[in-house]
Formats: structure tokens, C-alpha cells, sequence
């Protein structure tokens, strides 16, 4: 059995002291070693991740893994479970990333119900590139592009993942890593496209524990039924990413929907495919 | 009859193409060799659309202006057609709703006659045009039961009507009594040499004029076991089609110019993560939206210079359905051998066009890429004296395969280290010199026609076909290098070394590929270049080749 530590690499973290990413790969760590334990072939898992200061995850945990381009996490893990569905797939991405240059793709994966898992580092703000407004800042976000404050509205990804058909929609805060720790272990194990949004603070450009840590509260404690799209859908819109009194955390939504892989290919395993014959085919053109 | 030319016409939604295929099959089965050209503008009923089916005794790779017969479902197939009539020739018209001088047949009477629906009349037409062509009518009668899937017995009924209608056959096509080859169009034989090379998946947003190879093999998705998929965008495809490269499927994409363009962030991705995958590109006349339906060699300069980066790459231009087939099973074996991005470039003209195919499916084999033995730590991006890694796929129980888009150390981890960007960079370079070493191995430059004349007619792609014949008629050279990148310098450099007059016949408007040649020091001294978005066809080139003679 692998432990926590064996699934470092010597890659040297670049992280700011302080960063919301830490409790993220702490957490994802954490569940790779629980998971192993109930039966879960690491040597089957293949993680990938987008561009920005959530990307490097890839490089810190030894695994498969597809350090993908901006935007693009969805698409290659997709391509990855349709040609080998044996294969667990986990996708990291910014919020740069899935709500703004690949939010097609999301969108897509949700629709599709491809067997999936979905991480949204959420700090709300370009770390990497050193602070410019994102998809889910605040209205009036002042950031280096936007210095006279943001003109947009935030956009709510568990509203809209909650409409474009996922089966799987939670959020956690990586100031909690035990509760995330739960979300990411039940994600993995759904079947189906699971989206988790882990809030993040971002400590050099965006820095929001207090903010986080006065307003969130656990789902469950609230008596929340996930099964209910209607109430999820409630609950998504108590908090739209800008200001606010309470944040919920934890599983808004799950049910059982059959899967986009499990559609499409109808039991074949393309990279065991053997080549079709094309005689036959041929014939038909005579 | 040595060889013969039919047009027929009429507007979008007369089930023109369908009639074309079904004339050429009962040529082809009369032991004609065919070729099938179709002009449709990009809309879906009214419009004029016409397709013209070239039959000969011997092997042909392009059609005429000129035609022996027309067969005309509307008005605009006389009034836009009649000109390109040879003397001799005739008109079979519908004669209920066509003015014209010849043989008109009450289509759309006999039709409702017998009960049918109007797209029938191209079968009433097929049947009288059997008999203008003096055909016996059982073998029209397999044909259209071989190839009609509806209301067999009605059309039969239709066309057998129809056949009757015609007092006299107006000319001879014998029974040729040669081998029948199978008719498969570009796109067919592009997906056909894929699966051959061992393809698993095909990943394509549709565009004109690469959606057949989409449609194509997913009709056939059981007999060719491809898994075929239509993602939400270009972006999609290429990147969900490295995936799959990724996790050990062969993998080929498809599109046209515009989709392309959108395809080249994950190309330069394939150049880093060096990720094996095919393209085809079929062009279109650009820029923009530009022409859908119509042909163009416009994008030879794109491709070839195609992602940000420096990274190996291979396009291959096939100028026959035969070297589509050898060609992208090529590019497929080349892809993975490499780890590279390869391209096929097609273009409308070749990719829709249908011609008798004469391939041997022999010739391409799947082959293994290079695998890990399993020794010591698996590293991806081992740097290795050609430059190629070992490949292992994720699943294997003792490796752990790090792929990345960033700059990276063998292992897979980023890497900003001067002296580590610098290996890599070279290590991923190595492979192009192994590459083109390998490539000496096979045919890169065809030469047809006079192998001795000093007049060279240059071409690639499509436009061969229209060469090979003029070449023919006035006795000159034909070379079409089969490779534009990386360019086959050295043997084009001697084929071309005696060359007196070196005249490049191209669909576009700059002569791209005689700008290729300039810079590697081969003067070009004449250009012959349509840009009207539509191919070369024989005669027309003829009297072009022989204005740059005189």
C-alpha cells in the first residue's frame, strides 16, 4: 500500500507560504491512499490539470498524470477514460481555466455525464499571472487589468453545472481539508461527472479566510436533501461569489444518470480494439 | 468507346450525387474506369447542383469541361451546361419541366404514374439514360437492386418504365469486359488507409469538406471497429484525440482549414508532449467562411508552418484516392514511430471526388511504436541518441507516465533549468533528422508523362490528375513531391536538376508551393494558378499549358 508521503515527487513546491493549493494536495493525497485501501489501482488513475498556480499539483503527486494547456483539462481526460474506460481519471483546474477559456468543455462534460471527476481550484483570481479579475470575482474586483473594479457580475458554477446536467455538484473550502477530504472521495467514487468547487484563498493576491471561514457552513447540518434538484438549486443561489452572509459547503446534488463512456462505447475498450477488416467494406463499393 | 463524359443536373434535393454514383457503379460494372466529380453550392434544396461521371478504358484521375451527354432535371442544367456539350452529343431532359433540344422523357409523369415520390425522377432518368447509352436493362436493373435501399421494387418499376420511353439508343458504351473496381471517394480511402494502419479512434467536428470521413466511419463503425466521437468543438477534438493518443489508442482527427486553425494550440501541445496523432486537413477556399462547398490548395503555407514552437512534423499530400489510402495509413505508422504530429493534406477535390480504386490493402500494415521494456524507472521523456522514447501507457502497473505541456525533464516534471530546456529541445529536434532519414526510404517525388522532357509540369495534391493527362497529350514531365514537410529537397533537386521550363499548375492564388521551391534555390519559371474555387479539369488546363508554350 502506498502512503501519503510515497506520493510525493522531488519536484520542489512553488507554492506561496500560506496557499489555499496546500490543503487541496494535502487532501487529494490523503484520498489516493484511502481509496487505495478500498481497492482503487492507483496504477489505473491518471490526474491532469489546466495552466496557472493549480496546475503544478501534477508535478507534486506520483501519478499518470496529463499536465494539460488553459482551459483544456476536460477534453484530454475525456479522451483518455473513452480510450481506456478501465482507466480513473481526476481533472484539476483553475477557475481561469474551467469558467473562462474552457468553460465549453465543462459544460460539454456535464452534459455528457462522462465518468469523471472535476476540481475547481477556486481563489477567484489569476495567482500565476499575478492578479487580474476571473470568472467568479466579486463585482468591483480591483485587480491589475480591471483597476477601476471589475464591470462584471460573478458567475455561479454550481448553478450553472446544476443546469448543464451534472450528476455529481459540491463545493468545499480548503480551509476544511476533513469535510474536503469526504467531498473528494465521494466524487471519485460516483459514477459520473462529479464537480467539486474548492474555494481557495489565494494569500498574495486574493487572500479570503476570514471571509470564508466566518460564512461557510456544512450542507448536512442542514438537514439538505441532494437527491432534489430544486432545493440544490436553492442552495446554489444562497451565495452568487459575490458578497454575502452564508456560504454552503458540501454535496448539493447527486443522482444516478448512465454515463457518456458507457453510452458510446457499449462495452469496447478502443485501445484493445482490434483493426476492422476492410475487404468486406470494400466490396460494398463494387 | 474509348471513354465518355455525362453531366447531370438539377437543383439541391433532386438526389443528384445518388443518381451520379448509381451511373458511375453501372459504368464501373460495364468495366469502366471512373471518375466522379461533384459541384454543389453550400445549401440544402434549390441552388443548381451538377455532377459529372468520367468513363474510360484506362485508369483516369480528373474529368473535362467538355461532356458527351447531359442529363437535366431543371432548366439551369440546359442553360448553365448546353455550351460544354460535345458535337455528337445529346441532352436527356425531363421533358415536363425542361425546354431543350434532344431527348426528353416525362420524368415526373411517370413517377406519379407509378405512385412514386418526386425524389424518384433520378431514377426515371437512370433508366432512360440506360437506354440512350444502348446499356441492356438487367444490368441497370442489379444495379439500382444493389444499390437502392427503399422501395427497390417501385424504382425498378420507374426505371423500367422510363427505359421503354427512349425509342433509340443514341450511343454505344460496350461491355468493356475489365476487372470492376471498388469506387471509393478521398475521404473513403483516407478513413479506409487509417483503419488499415490500425486506427481505434476517430474524433471530428463536422466540416465541409472532411465530414464524410466523420460519416463514413461511423456508418462502418462495426465492420471497421473505429469508435467514432463528435465533441463539441475543434478545441475539443484535438485535445480529447491526444488523450487518447496518451492512453494507447491511434487516434486521427479531421477538418478543414477554419477547424484547423482552432486545432493548433493542441498541435504545438502534441510538439511539447510529444503526443502521436494524425490530421487530415481537407482544404477549402479561404479566408474566413470563405467558399464550404468548393475546392482550394490554399493552406499548404498554414500547415506546414502550423504551431507556435519549434517541433517535428510530417504533411503528406496524396493526389489519388490510392495514395489517400497509402498516405494516412503512412502518416498513422510515422505518427507513433515518431511521436509526432502527422498530417494529411486533401483538399474538397480529392476528398469528395470518387475514383476506381486499385489499392492493395496489403501494403500497410499497423505497426508497433516503440515500447518500454520494463527495465528501472520508466521515464516518458528519456532522451535517448535519436531522439525517440520509449512509450508506456497508463495502467501499467510499474510506470508512472508524466505527459506535460510544459518544458520538462525525462521524468515528465517542469522544468525552467537552462541547461534541461536546451536537452529537451534538442532531444525533440533529434527526431526530425531521424525522421527524414527514415523518410529516403520511401517514394517522396512521383514522376508521370515524358520522363525525359525538360518541360516539368509541378504539382501536388489534386491537381495531378489534370497534369497526368496534359502531360501525356503534349509530351511533357509530371513531378508532385507526396511530402511538403519536411520538403523532399534532395530528390526534387535532381529530378529537376535538367529541367529546362519548370511550369507549377496550383489551386490558388500565390503559387504556395512554388514559393517553397524558390526558397530552397529551384526557380520556378511560370505559373499556372486557378483560384475560382474550382479544380482543373483536363481540357482547361490543356489550353492553359499550351499558352505558357507558345
Amino acid at each position: 500500500m502506498t502512503t501519503v508521503k510515497e506520493l510525493g515527487t522531488y519536484a520542489q513546491n512553488t507554492w506561496c507560504p500560506g496557499c489555499g493549493n496546500f490543503g487541496i494536495l494535502n487532501s487529494i493525497r490523503k484520498v489516493l491512499v484511502d481509496l487505495e485501501e478500498e481497492g482503487l489501482d492507483l496504477n489505473k488513475l491518471v490526474m491532469a490539470s489546466g495552466i496557472g498556480c493549480h496546475a503544478k499539483i501534477v508535478d507534486y503527486i506520483k501519478v499518470n498524470s496529463f499536465y494539460s494547456i488553459h482551459g483544456r483539462v476536460p477534453p484530454p481526460i475525456t479522451g483518455i477514460k473513452l480510450a481506456n474506460p478501465d482507466l480513473t481519471v481526476i481533472g484539476h483546474a483553475g477557475d481561469g481555466d474551467a469558467y473562462g477559456e474552457g468553460i465549453e468543455h465543462l459544460i460539454f462534460s456535464a452534459k455528457r455525464n462522462i465518468d469523471m471527476t472535476f476540481i475547481v481550484h477556486n481563489n477567484r483570481v489569476y495567482g500565476l499571472t499575478t492578479g487580474q479579475f476571473t470568472p467568479t470575482s466579486p463585482a468591483g474586483f480591483k485587480g491589475r487589468s480591471t483597476p477601476g473594479g471589475s464591470p462584471e457580475e460573478p458567475l455561479n458554477p454550481i448553478d450553472l453545472m446544476l443546469s448543464s446536467g451534472a450528476t455529481f455538484v459540491a463545493r468545499g473550502f480548503s480551509g476544511k481539508p476533513k469535510h474536503l477530504q469526504l467531498l473528494m472521495k465521494a466524487a471519485v467514487k460516483h459514477q459520473g461527472f462529479a464537480f467539486i468547487d474548492v474555494l481557495q484563498p489565494c494569500f498574495t493576491f486574493f487572500n479570503t479566510y476570514d471571509f470564508y471561514n466566518k460564512r461557510v457552513y456544512d450542507l448536512t447540518d442542514e438537514a439538505h436533501d441532494a437527491s432534489e434538484r430544486e432545493t440544490a438549486v436553492v442552495r446554489a443561489r444562497e451565495w452568487s461569489y459575490g458578497e454575502g452572509e452564508r456560504i454552503p459547503i458540501g454535496i448539493f446534488y447527486q443522482v444516478s444518470r448512465p454515463t457518456y463512456d458507457e453510452k458510446l462505447l457499449a462495452g469496447r475498450v478502443p485501445v484493445n480494439l482490434k483493426p476492422g477488416n476492410i475487404t468486406s467494406v470494400l466490396e460494398k463499393h463494387i | 468507346m474509348e471513354e465518355l463524359s455525362i453531366l447531370i443536373g438539377g437543383k439541391a434535393g433532386d438526389g443528384i450525387r445518388q443518381a451520379g454514383q448509381t451511373l458511375a457503379r453501372l459504368l464501373n460494372r460495364l468495366g469502366y474506369r471512373i471518375f466522379f466529380y461533384d459541384d454543389y453550392p453550400s445549401l440544402i434544396r434549390g441552388g443548381h447542383n451538377f455532377s459529372i461521371i468520367r468513363a474510360s478504358k484506362k485508369k483516369i484521375l480528373a474529368h473535362k469541361e467538355k461532356v458527351d451527354l447531359i442529363v437535366a432535371l431543371n432548366q439551369d442544367a440546359v442553360e448553365k451546361h448546353q455550351h460544354r456539350l460535345n458535337s455528337g452529343g445529346v441532352i436527356l431532359y425531363d421533358s415536363k419541366k425542361v425546354e431543350a433540344q434532344g431527348v426528353g422523357v416525362d420524368f415526373i409523369g411517370l413517377v406519379k404514374e407509378l405512385g412514386g415520390v418526386p425524389i424518384m425522377r433520378n431514377t426515371a432518368a437512370l433508366g432512360a439514360l440506360a437506354k440512350v447509352l444502348n446499356i441492356e436493362w438487367p444490368i441497370l436493373e442489379r444495379v439500382i437492386t444493389d444499390t437502392i435501399e427503399k422501395e427497390v421494387d417501385l424504382n425498378l418499376k420507374i426505371a423500367q418504365a422510363s427505359y421503354h420511353q427512349v425509342e433509340k439508343a443514341w450511343l454505344s458504351v460496350p461491355n468493356l469486359n475489365q476487372k470492376m473496381l471498388p469506387l471509393v471517394s478521398g475521404n473513403e480511402a483516407i478513413a479506409l488507409g487509417a483503419v488499415q494502419a490500425g486506427l481505434n479512434m476517430y474524433i471530428a467536428y463536422p466540416m465541409t469538406p472532411a465530414s464524410a470521413i466523420l460519416h463514413y466511419l461511423a456508418e462502418h463503425e462495426d465492420d471497421l471497429g473505429v469508435v467514432t466521437i463528435h465533441p463539441e468543438s475543434e478545441i475539443g477534438v484535438a485535445l480529447m484525440a491526444l488523450g487518447a493518443a496518451y492512453a494507447g489508442a491511434k487516434t486521427m482527427v479531421g477538418t478543414s482549414g477554419g477547424g484547423f486553425a482552432l486545432m493548433t494550440e493542441a498541435l504545438s501541445l502534441s510538439g511539447q508532449g510529444e503526443f502521436p496523432i494524425v490530421f487530415i486537413v481537407s482544404q477549402r477556399p479561404g479566408p474566413g467562411t470563405g467558399v464550404p462547398t468548393y475546392t482550394m490548395q490554399g493552406d499548404l503555407s498554414f500547415v506546414i508552418h502550423s504551431g507556435h514552437g519549434e517541433f517535428a512534423k510530417l504533411v503528406l499530400a496524396p493526389g489519388d484516392a490510392e495514395e489517400a489510402f497509402y498516405l494516412t495509413g503512412l502518416a498513422m505508422n510515422l505518427a507513433w514511430k515518431f511521436q509526432i504530429p502527422c498530417f494529411v493534406l486533401s483538399d474538397k477535390h480529392l476528398s469528395e471526388s470518387i475514383f476506381s480504386f486499385d489499392a492493395d490493402p496489403d501494403k500497410i500494415k499497423p505497426e508497433d511504436p516503440l515500447l518500454w521494456d520494463g527495465q528501472g524507472e520508466y521515464k516518458r521523456y528519456l532522451d535517448t541518441q535519436n531522439g525517440i522514447s520509449p512509450l508506456t501507457f497508463p495502467g501499467n502497473p510499474v510506470a508512472v507516465v508524466k505527459a506535460t505541456s510544459y518544458e520538462h525533464d525525462e521524468y515528465g516534471i517542469t522544468t525552467e533549468e537552462s541547461e534541461q530546456i536546451a536537452k529537451m529541445q534538442q532531444k525533440r529536434l533529434r527526431k526530425k533528422k531521424t525522421m527524414e532519414d527514415e523518410l529516403a526510404r520511401y517514394e517522396q517525388v512521383k514522376v508521370y508523362g515524358d520522363p525525359e522532357s525538360k518541360t516539368v509540369l509541378l504539382c501536388w495534391g489534386s491537381t495531378k490528375g489534370a497534369c497526368i493527362e496534359v502531360a501525356e497529350e503534349l509530351g511533357l514531365k509530371v513531378v508532385q513531391p507526396l511530402m511538403l514537410e519536411p520538403l523532399p529537397i534532395t530528390p526534387l533537386r535532381e529530378i529537376l536538376s535538367d529541367a529546362d521550363k519548370i511550369i507549377d499548375v496550383e489551386v490558388n492564388a500565390t503559387g504556395q508551393l512554388a514559393k517553397l521551391l524558390s526558397a530552397h534555390g529551384i526557380c520556378i519559371d511560370d505559373m499556372i494558378l486557378r483560384f475560382d474555387a474550382r479544380p482543373f479539369t483536363v481540357d482547361f488546363l490543356l489550353e492553359k499549358v499550351k499558352e505558357v508554350l507558345s
